[in-house]
């Protein structure tokens, strides 16, 4: 009886072991690497559709959903010699960067998406690295701007990880030029949303450029509404600016309490100003000498035919402005078809070397070449707000 | 001296908000000894319910508020009677845990239905800000202030002087008491529910009016910091809560004048934990003997 006992678990254990060299052998002998297409072409979407970031993930979604049923009826995306269509696979990583890093290794093993679009948030991003890595599937984000989100500790570049957006020291030193140069403010205030690695990033790289004097440096969080205790210590502080980098909903409702509390001085932003809401909340009497930097703007169809058939599309899908958020969502999905269509294969690692190789893209936030680092190299314009209208644009050097 | 004084404004216009909602948790938990999360969001509700009604009815501003009003409290009574009425006898963990779940069913509906984006709030009455003294105040901000301690009054009324107030107060320190002298309780809490969640409506449609700007989230912050205030009022004291919000208003304001916005919340919770420390029942709470 014994002696059947032990031999039992001899073949148990024997076998066990079997199945995990088995497990080891697949993992590393699998002739290609990456996901392949099936039928269709399958996008993963690994976004922020509830949770504290929903507002800007829903917003991605749109751009996102908007892309591909432009895509899908005009045939799909040309693979080789045939043309496939796009499948979406739409998660919700719930704002939360495990839930972020679980919907990734979902996609990517589950799902067998060749690339995912997401997350908006850098925190969120940066937690699915790991497993989109390890699936050698990339990742496109439309707006995590952290500096470090595409490089590795020892700064050589995340293979699978790419942006459609600025990264905050190109933008931030980009507005503290501006300032310098055409508003000639010598004396500012900072204003800083820190609860997101945006705002704080943005800050960090204005202040290492500015030159002037930065003579009050203060911050809140994501949800404020109130921000006249700030503003009314700022106004006898004899200032010739604000810089506030942070997002229109925040944005909105201090250029609303500056006016009203007297205070005039220009109020310089970034990209997460770029939305038809900021005037909204605002309102549009205090919209007043507002700038922001942006690669995207409501006036973008002026100059760019791409960008005016997308804001055409968007109003009549969703009777509404298109904002930056679904703009720069929108780039991301015609980024991987234009990536997939270059190299002619919708495989994974194929989609990472196009996407890495990716010159003169024309989309509707500008044309983009991807450089070393996997961050795309657009033209950034300063737009002017005077009564809530874009009235001027800049150029930056 | 200028600065100071607009600062004071500031401070008492915020901390009215925070007293409105406070109000709702503390007399909740006196009544039922349940501290109601949910009770943030119900506010939050107040602010859509202004939103819509303003937008699509075109109701007034008095009106679409004596709505919100009338909405929230409904609201609260249907919450209490499915979600925390069957829990009455369980253990009081089990009945905080659904708060906490029945604010998330409410945060995360909206979403659904109404997505998580900002929205304008209507403005129903024009801005107009009075200059004294070099001091500004806007009739928003004096509507806000005024309608805070106009409720405030109100509801200390009917506390006192009304027969359904009695019957709360009879409630609140021995239901099976009140229940022997004819007290009918589901009544007078479903009452209380009411009554603090008119007060959140109220606060909701005010906030929305005020700052312009509402999303299903809203109610999440100053859910919590009223919480705090009612805390430090002594929670369960009416007046307590009313204090505590202004008290919390006024500090927030302060911390943030002096320059160290950062740490405003820090500095909120941590006068939090110096009360406890040396107040334990609150500011205006009862110091009960527990018998061993």
């Amino acid at each position: 009886m014994k002696t059947w006992q032990k031999m039992t678990i001899r073949i148990a254990a024997l076998s066990i072991a079997a199945v995990a060299m088995a497990g080891c052998s697949t993992a590393k002998n699998n002739g290609s690497q990456g996901n392949n297409p099936g039928k269709t072409v399958k996008i993963g979407v690994n976004m922020e559709l509830s949770g504290s970031a929903a507002g800007y993930g829903q917003q991605q979604k749109q751009g996102i959903q908007l892309a591909v049923n432009k895509i899908n009826r005009s045939g799909g995306i040309k693979v080789g010699k045939s043309k496939k269509k796009i499948q979406l696979v739409i998660r919700d990583n719930k704002t939360s960067n495990t839930t972020a890093a679980s919907v990734a290794a979902q996609l990517v093993n589950n799902d067998k998406v060749v690339a995912v679009v997401g997350p908006a948030a850098t925190n969120a991003g940066t937690a699915s690295i790991p497993n989109m890595t390890k699936a050698a599937v990339p990742s496109v984000s439309p707006s995590a701007t952290d500096p470090d989100y595409t490089l590795q500790k020892n700064g050589d570049v995340q293979k699978y990880i790419f942006r459609a957006c600025f990264q905050n020291n190109f933008q931030g030193s980009s507005a503290a030029k501006f300032m310098t140069n055409t508003l000639k403010a010598k004396r500012v205030a900072v204003l800083t949303d820190n609860s997101s690695d945006y705002g704080t990033g943005l800050t960090k790289a204005f202040k290492k450029t500015y030159t002037g004097t930065v003579a009050s440096s203060q911050t809140f969080q994501e949800g404020d509404k109130d921000f006249n205790a700030i503003l009314t210590a700022l106004k006898h502080k004899k200032i010739d600016a604000i810089y506030a980098p942070g997002y229109y909903s925040e944005l909105g409702l201090i250029i609303k309490q500056a006016r009203q509390a007297g205070i005039n001085v220009p109020i310089v932003g970034s990209d997460g100003m770029a939305d038809a809401k900021l005037t909204k909340i605002a309102g549009k009497a205090s919209a007043n000498n507002v700038y922001y930097t942006t690669p995207f703007s409501t006036k973008s169809g002026d100059t760019n035919a791409i960008a005016a058939s997308f804001l055409k599309d968007f109003k009549a899908k969703y009777h509404t402005t298109a904002p930056t958020f679904s703009a720069l969502a929108y780039d991301s999905v015609y980024m991987v078809k234009a990536a997939i269509e270059n190299e002619g294969s919708a495989n994974s690692v194929k989609i990472t070397d196009g996407l890495a190789k990716l010159k003169n893209f024309k989309g509707v936030t500008g044309t983009i070449t991807m450089n070393q680092h996997h961050n795309p190299e657009k033209s950034m314009i300063v737009e002017q707000l005077t009564k809530g209208e874009v009235q001027r644009t800049y150029n930056v050097k | 001296m200028q600065t100071i004084g607009q600062q004071l404004i500031n401070g008492l216009s915020l901390g009215s908000i925070y007293a409105l909602l406070a109000l709702g948790y503390t007399m909740v938990y006196g009544i039922i000894k349940l501290i109601n999360f949910a009770h943030g969001d119900i506010y939050m509700l107040g602010a859509f319910w202004g939103y819509f009604v303003i937008n699509k009815l075109h109701f007034n501003f008095l009106f679409a508020m004596l709505s919100a009003m009338l909405f929230c409290a409904l609201v609260g009574v249907i919450i209490e009677y499915f979600a925390y009425r069957p829990l009455r006898k369980s253990p009081r963990i089990t009945a905080l845990i659904t708060a906490i779940g029945v604010s998330f069913l409410l945060e995360n509906g909206m979403t659904y239905f109404f997505t998580a984006n900002t929205r304008n709030f209507p403005q129903a009455i024009q801005t107009v800000t009075y200059h004294l003294g070099g001091i500004q105040i806007s009739n928003i901000q004096l509507l806000i202030l005024g309608t805070a301690c106009l409720l405030m009054l109100l509801l200390e009324l009917i506390i006192k002087r009304t027969k359904m107030g009695k019957a709360m107060r009879a409630v609140s320190v021995d239901p099976e008491a009140a229940q022997l002298v004819g007290i009918n309780i589901n009544h007078t809490i479903s009452f209380t529910f009411a009554l603090g969640s008119a007060m959140a409506g109220a606060a909701g449609v005010l906030i929305g009016l005020y700052y312009n700007s509402i999303d299903p989230l809203m109610g999440m912050t100053p859910g919590i910091k009223a919480f705090v205030a009612a805390v430090i009022g002594g929670i369960g004291s009416v007046p307590g809560a009313s204090l505590g919000g202004f008290l919390i208003g006024l500090l927030e304001t302060a911390v943030q004048a002096v320059g160290l916005s950062a740490y405003k919340d820090a500095v909120v919770y941590f006068v939090l934990i110096v009360i406890l420390l040396v107040l334990p029942a609150g500011i205006f709470g009862k110091k009960t003997k527990e018998k061993v």
